[in-house]
């Protein structure tokens, strides 16, 4: 079977197939990250351009790593080095680019759908790499490799997104890409910041955290953002971590063995204590190490790679 | 003597109770007589033949965005008024978030003269509510009156204030003409860009609840019945809104109301794919919101239909949905789109849409027009119910494009205009 899609723009259009075909293919990547020499010629001669809209550090970074270890050619624009401060509307900028052949797009924007219409527009392969509140695809596929890592399985885990879920392009990813897998997914955080309408997509709304730690196999701990404070969503950071925080007393209360993800970057003492963060129940630091595999699984796939190629191309370069 | 005589049609005049097989005979930009098989006068008469089309009084839309001054290259009073009479409107009235805002007599002045020199349908300038449309200070009513204005309005943002709207209603009183408010509030639309819902939840689109426009609307319809003005709702879109002005109607309250084409036939799935040519202010709502619409319009809740034709460049569309401009346009569009989806979708007779889209709308402004009777300014649109057609946007009079109805296959359009006895549009 191969992977047929041009573009990776969310894991809502994606099959249950196609995604796990992602997260197979990224396992024998992720020991490439892992020898001296951490490279394969897979996307030799390729190039991509980084476009980050938005300030990123993690994702931006990770994506660099995934195509320099796969031999592609990358350029990094970021938004106060492009045109677009210029007044270069968003379709002249990729029109631009292209006209310098470029073989895919990477691009980071706060405008939900800005991937989508950019992959309408030009011939690369776009990879949305985060788009305003609408989705974050390959986070949501390194949380799933993660925690599939973790059980061994995705299917019938039940796994419960904790925080700001309106205004969260992660959590919309790992709400499709885990359905898709069998997964039971919930969401649990303040009502202002939880739209309701989200359990007609079949989401369980877990309005206390305390329900949510009965049940849970998996938590997704979103990051809060300051901003959401001054926009009356909550009263404050302190009434949050009360509520809603996750803390040493409330997993022991618990008492049950709970496995937490965190995108990042932590807010230590709002969302998540330090003791939890730095404690035994978290894998967040696995998740970056999975996301250069993800990401590198990605670009191997859309370049038109087959997915049993990949053990064969991480062969490749031990000789 | 100029004469025209329009014969062998069916004539549809639902304010005089005519409907049938009647030559209509104009003079002198009135209509001079109507009766059947009618003499040209001797060969005097130009002659309009009708056999098997459908003449009815001139369409009217009341709310109607021409860009001039401000933004030539969206639209001008002149394509704006080719436009309309392509999509067999005999009168237009337009709306002032212009720029500058057309909040004065000498802008009032502008636009009537711009409209006499296009000299294709009539254009009746609404004026703004309050200076610069910031919801303030009133601005002169009196002067615009006097300039031309028929309503007012700060349509495009809604009079948040419910302090400067009372008083807005209560001056209005010396005038006794509507004050037209876009009913949303500012507060609760926030940086909402579609509706609240599932689609918004996701898109990852900021969502508007309807009731942001449902609140105003109540709110509105007391301030109209404590002081007893005429208010008129612009583009109405929830059903609980449809429901309000209902109830408020019953208890004898002037409050009137009317319905764009798209809000009763296309719902928030538009906006799947991130479609700019589906956003607009209010937004598209969902089934059930437009299937109360439709009945809104069936029982007179909602006494007309009306574009919000709102022109905006390709390159203001074309870029990520929340940066783009709200509003698409609808001259071209509103009687083919408003008669296949009513009429042929059985929800009114072709009397009701008649009087929805011409009688009510002159009588709201107090227009002359939306009438056939004998010495009645003779503003006549001929329509051919018959044929199908697919909507082409590259064929628009409009200086813009961006419609939501491209492609759509209908039935039924003008296929001529006549305004004061001048035929202006053919097909």
């Amino acid at each position: 079977m191969q992977f047929t899609r041009k573009h990776l723009l969310g894991l809502e259009e994606l099959t249950a197939d196609e995604i796990r075909m992602i997260l197979d293919t990224s396992v024998p990547f992720k020991e490439i990250s892992e020898r001296q020499i951490k490279k394969v010629p897979v996307l030799r001669g390729k190039t991509i351009i980084n476009l980050f809209f938005e300030p990123s550090t993690r994702t931006r970074t990770s994506f660099e790593f995934a195509e320099k270890r796969l031999s592609a050619d990358t350029i990094n624009v970021g938004i106060s080095q492009s045109s677009v401060v210029k007044g270069e509307t968003l379709v002249d900028t990729a029109r631009n680019l292209e006209a310098m052949r470029i073989d895919m797009v990477v691009i980071r924007h706060s405008a939900s759908g800005a991937p989508a219409f950019l992959s309408r527009r030009i011939d690369s392969n776009v990879i949305n790499a985060g788009d305003g509140w609408h989705e974050h695809p390959t986070q949501g596929l390194l949380d799933m490799l993660t925690i599939r890592d973790h059980f061994g399985r995705l299917e019938g885990l039940k796994v419960v997104i904790v925080g700001d879920i309106l205004h969260s392009r992660v959590a919309r990813s790992n709400i499709w890409g885990l359905k898709k897998m069998g997964a039971e997914v919930g969401v649990c955080g303040p009502p202002t910041l939880v739209p309701r309408a989200i359990a007609s997509l079949g989401v369980k709304i877990y309005p206390r955290i305390e329900d949510v730690l009965a049940e849970a196999d998996v938590l997704n701990v979103l990051r809060i953002q300051l901003e959401r404070m001054h926009s009356n969503m909550f009263p404050s950071l302190g009434e949050y971590n009360k509520l809603y925080g996750i803390t040493t007393a409330k997993l022991e209360k618990a008492g049950r063995d709970v496995l937490i993800l965190h995108p990042g970057p932590m807010n230590r003492g709002v969302e998540i204590d330090s003791d939890v963060a730095d404690g035994g129940h978290q894998v967040i630091l696995k998740q970056v190490t999975n996301g250069v595999a993800v990401r590198m699984a990605v670009l191997f796939l859309l370049s038109g790679g087959i997915p049993a190629g990949a053990s064969e191309a991480a062969r490749m370069s031990e000789s | 003597m100029e004469r025209l005589l329009i014969r062998g049609g069916r004539l549809l005049d639902p304010k005089n109770k005519v409907d049938g097989q009647f030559d209509l005979l104009i003079e002198n930009g009135k209509v001079a007589q109507v009766g059947r098989n009618l003499p040209d006068g001797g060969g005097g008469a130009r002659i309009l033949e009708a056999k098997g089309k459908t003449v009815v009084p001139g369409l009217i839309d009341m709310h109607v965005h021409l860009r001039e001054p401000g933004r030539p290259d969206e639209e001008t009073v002149e394509s704006g008024c080719r436009a309309a009479v392509a999509g067999g409107f005999t009168a237009l009235g337009v709306m002032p978030n212009t720029d500058p805002v057309t909040d004065n007599q000498a802008a009032i002045g502008y636009i009537i003269r711009e409209a006499i020199r296009a000299g294709n349908s009539r254009v009746y300038p609404v004026g703004a509510i309050t200076k610069g449309i910031k919801g303030e200070s009133l601005a002169e009513m009196g002067a615009m009156l006097d300039a031309g204005a028929v309503a007012f309005t700060d349509d495009g943002h809604c009079v948040a204030s419910a302090e400067v709207m009372r008083k807005a209603l209560t001056y209005s009183l010396i005038f006794g003409v509507p004050m037209i408010q876009h009913c949303e509030d500012p507060t609760l639309v926030g940086d909402g860009v579609m509706n609240e819902g599932l689609m918004s939840a996701r898109l990852g689109l900021a969502g508007i609840p309807a009731e942001s426009e449902e609140i105003i609307v109540y709110r509105d319809c007391a301030l109209a019945r404590l002081t007893g003005a005429r208010l008129h709702i612009a583009h109405i879109s929830g059903r609980r809104s449809v429901e309000v002005v209902r109830r408020f109607k019953e208890e004898g309250v002037k409050v009137t109301a009317e319905a764009t084409p798209h809000h009763f036939t296309l719902t928030e799935e538009e906006v799947e794919g991130y479609n700019t040519n589906a956003k607009m202010a209010p937004p598209l709502r969902s089934r059930a919101d437009l299937e109360a619409l439709r009945q809104g319009l069936a029982d007179g809740t909602i006494d007309c239909i009306a574009s919000d034709h709102a022109p905006h460049h390709y390159d203001e569309k074309e870029t990520a949905f929340a940066d783009a401009p709200n509003g698409v346009i609808g001259l071209e569009t509103s009687f083919p789109v408003s008669y296949t989806e009513l009429v042929l979708g059985g929800v009114l007779d072709l009397n009701t849409l008649i009087t929805r889209m011409s009688v009510t709308p002159a009588a709201i402004l107090k227009l002359p027009g939306g009438s056939l009777g004998q010495g009645d300014q003779a503003d006549v649109t001929v329509l051919d119910l018959d044929t199908d057609w697919e909507i082409d946007k590259s064929k628009f009079n409009s200086k813009s494009r961006n419609t939501p109805f491209h492609g759509r296959k209908v039935r039924g359009r003008a296929v001529a205009t006549i305004v004061g006895g001048r035929q202006v549009w053919k097909l």
